[in-house]
């Protein structure tokens, strides 16, 4: 109960940016790591993947917490999947139908967006508990932060494995500079590390972010300042990640059987 | 009847080895980082996802050619499969609890840990692109989900020895195992010369 009303009592922006910043959904809470590492084989697929997302996000975010008085409790995560599910759905058809290399770009992980954890975990953990407006930053905060990591992933990819960034060869472009400047008459070659873009490289991208992560968290230890809130999600142990969403039953037994209850006790 | 046996064999090999579903596709990371820890728990879950996703996938096929296919709204695909997969899972748990305890007893915990994995979601949807029948489905989901069970195992088997490893201190927990599979990843590459 009193976890309700602070979470209410934060402004619209403080959301955003928590979603963005301080609650990275990839690089501190790490969820949603298929596509984190299937389609970030460069910069523009990160970005599409991201953006896609961040719609589905905005959308079943705002429709969830519309609708968090008539969902019962029990039947919550089949209702969440349902309207998640249909959003992702429309969204492949727009793409298909507007955007068709994008969508032969990110294929199977198109629909897959059902079954991200971010999106299930923000329905249960924010969404759910929150009135439209809020959840609506909620939802542009987490999914303009997956966006932002999954474009940084995919251009340190990019730039190691193609020596592109965008598609424009910028690490030629540099070395070609470089070299007029030495008055060579042949510019230097750059010879891309094409692991990068294959699918070791993302598993090796990712553990160097991680590893970057943990020492800033410890440097922030070491300073005595407080970190209980920049946890692992899933992949820490994936049995402790109930609060995300991932591991729940789909009828929930134990819950209370109407929300419309709760609600009433909330109000009073 | 030699042709199926023969595309068996390549789909055994494709789809548990070359295009092996965590290492090169991504799929089902979660389980594949979360629960490798141990080589018993590791079988454990390999268990129980070769169990589900070979049903589900079975399943999945049956209701897609019966159904969607026959009214013509495949375009719902994603929602029927991914709602059919969820209650599945736990109609398994359910049943197992009541009929085979000593099943339960193995593979209990790891059962909702799967239901919005997307291992099951992704082959489900990859045997509708690839156009297999029901047979293929069942097929090629069993196979998939060893190359999980195979893959699992060889990370959990790395993971005990690692814990007597001296690591840098930025690289202990999470990069580590990703440094891991990534090398893993590697070595599965070299399965692509097979077919």
């Amino acid at each position: 109960m009193s976890d309700r009303k602070d979470e209410a009592k934060q402004s619209s922006m403080e959301v955003f940016f928590n979603g963005l910043v301080k609650e990275n959904p990839t690089f501190v809470l790490t969820l949603g790591m298929c596509p984190t590492l299937a389609v970030t084989t460069s910069a523009i697929n990160g970005l599409g993947m991201g953006l896609t997302t961040t719609a589905v996000l905005v959308l079943s975010n705002a429709i969830i917490s519309l609708l968090r008085y008539i969902i019962p409790n029990r039947v919550r995560i089949p209702a969440f999947i349902v309207i998640v599910a249909s959003f992702v759905t429309m969204v492949e058809l727009l793409l298909e139908g507007f955007i068709p290399s994008l969508y032969a770009a990110l294929g199977l992980y198109i629909p897959l967006i059902v079954v991200n954890c971010i999106i299930l975990g923000r329905a249960e953990s924010f969404a759910s508990k929150n009135s439209v407006i809020p959840s609506i930053f909620d939802g542009l905060g987490m999914g303009l932060g997956f966006t932002v990591a999954l474009t940084a992933i995919g251009m340190v990819r990019e730039v190691l494995g193609a020596g592109e960034i965008f598609g424009v060869p910028v690490i030629n472009k540099a070395l070609g500079g470089i070299s007029s400047l030495l008055g060579r008459q042949e510019p230097i070659e750059y010879i891309p590390i094409s692991i990068f873009v294959l699918a070791p490289g993302a598993f090796f991208v990712l553990a160097a972010l991680t590893a970057l992560q943990n020492r800033v968290k410890r440097k922030m230890q070491e300073r005595g300042q407080n970190v209980d809130k920049i946890q692992s999600g899933c992949n820490s142990d994936c049995a402790s990640c109930s609060d995300s969403g991932c591991a729940h039953r789909f009828v929930d037994v134990n819950a209370a059987s109407g929300s419309v209850a709760n609600a009433k006790n909330d109000s009073l | 009847m030699l042709d199926v046996v023969k595309d068996l064999l390549i789909l055994m090999i494709s789809s548990s080895l070359i295009s092996n579903v965590v290492l090169s596709q991504f799929l089902g990371l979660c389980p594949f980082l979360g629960v490798s820890k141990k080589v018993d728990t590791a079988v454990g879950m390999g268990g129980a996802v070769i169990f589900v996703i070979t049903i589900a996938s079975g399943v999945a096929a049956v209701i897609y050619k019966g159904i969607l296919e026959r009214l013509d709204i495949t375009y719902l695909q994603t929602i029927v499969f991914i709602l059919v997969i969820a209650a599945l899972v736990q109609f398994v748990e359910m049943f197992l609890k009541k009929y085979v305890p000593s099943l339960y007893q193995a593979l209990g915990v790891y059962l909702p840990l799967i239901t919005t994995n997307c291992a099951v979601l992704g082959i489900a949807l990859t045997n509708v692109q690839k156009n297999y029948g029901i047979g293929f489905s069942i097929a090629s989901g069993l196979f998939t989900a060893v190359g999980f069970l195979i893959a699992i195992v060889i990370l959990a088997g790395i993971r005990e020895k690692i814990e007597y490893n001296d690591i840098p201190e930025s690289f202990q927990g999470m990069p580590i195992v990703l440094i891991t599979a990534g090398l893993m990843a590697i070595a599965f590459c070299g399965f692509s010369g097979l077919l």
